[in-house]
């Protein structure tokens, strides 16, 4: 159980009626890189959530460091989607990098130790120099880096991304997938990503998610397989590697695994 | 101009009236900058209208039944923190329409003033100077429950500027990072009550919402950050307010009016300089 960071056991969620997830088996190990992929609606953000420990699963367990989510949320850096926030709200990067250490204290202004740590979290992603342009003089690439910076100061051992490439162009999702390799080095990362093709080329494991959701290794797909993954087509993979990503409504039928935790 | 600059030595009405504005002008800076950069201006409006009702309640207990210390500053505030506190449980909840239960205590609290305004002898100028302000008749007792609100703004918006800003530009990372989110945003509500009722002494309840927003809408064109635009917005309330009653004085405009008016032909100045300044200097703001 060492090597595990994120264990999903017999979860399943439900907004009011609508089931979400179903069933969800999955262990994440520790220093993976693993893409989370799947349709729209899958229920990916949903899992992020379910890991964040913002939403509760209505069946089964999640464990973060084998322990509840909302226990371990210190050690979880997360770096929201970008239309979560408002981009004409006047904060500079640094202070939007300070929000991450926002916890720290009770009352009054950031200790200066708060502050060398968000200028070294600015170095870290190549932001230092832009630590006082406001937040709408940023361009997509930078205002991302800017969040990874404020998942990182606050030291996480787990770092989530949702679609952190959603809104940069092919040159800016490179660098920071190329910063995403860097930091896994020293901490396990979670990418949801919509790019199935990029994310299959940085991540060490996938995580297909569409109801149900299963691991497979990278390294462990087939080159045949992969290319007909890069041309969109999922189900090749799926059956290869049981990752039934095509195939929800089956796996709807299927009678919940995991005790009642809520209604 | 110059019988309002004359005026305002001899007369100590008319100095109260430039203290007060001060007063007001600290909280308007301070709060306006945040109601303003998180569009949270209806729900100022809400509030503001509601202090209506404390008003009218307050002004008839003073009036009909002799409860002297219950004034009209005093009703407003009581009322402003618990339409603020309804406001915060309702928004919390999620449950309800947020724009329905705003509306709700927006007529509301207007109903209820009117009909103890008008239950009360001698209404009709307690009326005007509740809509439209009259900071010319502002005494010391008001002055002293002004300075009493301002400190307690001032004070927590210090110790808790970081919180704010953070719930109100990411609330779902303040939740995760174990914050509070709900206690701060109820309290920031708070304040912005308290705000209103502060305004309302210089402009009415009617035209509040001008006085609140303007001044930070015109800083935050220029200022990149939440304090420098709160440092700015208060000179600009502050400028405003005493130009205002100035300008009104010689004559005998209203001076709520007036400041508005001044608030307002400024802040689209700042639009139109700006527009203006982009139109002829096609330099990418990013170099």
């Amino acid at each position: 159980m060492d090597n595990v960071v994120i264990q999903f056991r017999d979860v399943c969620f439900a907004y009011d009626q609508q089931e979400v997830l179903h069933n969800i088996d999955l262990s994440i190990p520790n220093k993976s890189l693993v893409g989370v992929v799947g349709p729209n609606g899958g229920g990916k953000t949903t899992l992020v959530k379910l890991t964040l420990g913002l939403l509760k699963p209505s069946r089964g367990t999640v464990k973060v460091f084998d322990e509840a989510p909302e226990r371990r949320r210190h050690s979880i850096g997360y770096v929201p989607q970008h239309l979560s926030f408002d981009p004409e709200f006047p904060v500079s990067a640094l202070d939007v990098v300070l929000m991450g250490r926002a916890d720290r204290h009770w009352f009054g202004p950031y200790r200066r130790r708060d502050r060398i740590k968000a200028v070294e979290a600015l170095e870290r992603v190549n932001l230092a120099h832009l630590s006082h342009r406001s937040l709408a003089h940023l361009s997509g690439g930078e205002r991302q880096r800017a969040l990874i910076a404020q998942a990182l100061v606050s030291d996480p051992e787990l770092l989530i991304l949702d679609e952190p490439t959603a809104n940069v162009d092919t040159n800016v999702e490179h660098q920071i997938y190329e910063l995403l390799h860097e930091l896994n080095k020293q901490m396990t990362i979670v990418v949801v990503s919509h790019n199935l093709n990029v994310v299959t080329r940085h991540a060490s494991h996938l995580a297909c998610v569409n109801r149900s959701a299963s691991l497979v290794r990278v390294d462990e797909i087939t080159e045949g397989q992969l290319s007909a993954f890069h041309r969109g087509d999922m189900t090749v993979i799926q059956h290869a590697q049981d990752c039934h990503v095509h195939d929800a409504s089956s796996v709807m039928c299927e009678p919940h695994h995991g005790k009642e935790t809520r209604l | 101009m110059s019988l309002f600059w004359e005026h305002l030595v001899n007369h100590t009405f008319l100095q109260y009236a430039i203290v007060g504005g001060l007063l007001a002008s600290l909280a308007c800076g301070v709060v306006g900058s945040f109601v303003v950069a998180r569009r949270a201006t209806y729900v100022a409006g809400a509030i503001a209208h509601c202090v209506l009702g404390g008003m009218g309640a307050a002004r008839y207990l003073q009036r009909v039944h002799d409860i002297e210390w219950m004034t009209p500053l005093l009703g407003a505030t009581v009322a402003a923190v618990i339409a603020a506190l309804i406001v915060a449980a309702v928004t919390a909840s999620g449950r309800q329409r947020e724009d329905t239960v705003l509306s709700a205590i927006w007529a509301i609290g207007m109903a209820v003033g009117i009909s103890f305004i008008t239950a009360t002898p001698g209404y009709y100028e307690d009326l005007m100077s509740y809509l439209f302000g009259n900071i010319l008749m502002i005494g010391t007792a008001d002055l002293q429950h002004m300075a009493v609100l301002d400190a307690v703004i001032v004070i927590l918006m210090l110790l808790f500027y970081d919180k704010f800003l953070v719930i109100s530009f990411q609330p779902e990372l303040a939740k995760l990072r174990g914050i509070r989110v709900r206690a701060y945003h109820t309290l920031l509500l708070v304040l912005i009550s308290l705000t209103v009722v502060l305004l309302t002494q210089v402009v009415g309840l009617v035209m509040v919402i001008a006085l609140l927003t303007l001044p930070a809408a015109t800083a935050l064109h220029f200022a990149q950050r939440l304090w420098i635009a709160m440092l700015i917005a208060t000179s600009l309330c502050f400028l405003f307010t005493v130009s205002g009653i100035a300008l009104s004085y010689g004559p005998e405009l209203p001076a709520g009016a007036t400041v508005i008016q001044v608030a307002g032909g400024t802040y689209l100045l700042a639009i139109a300089s700006k527009w203006l300044w982009k139109k002829f200097n096609k330099i990418d703001q990013r170099h």
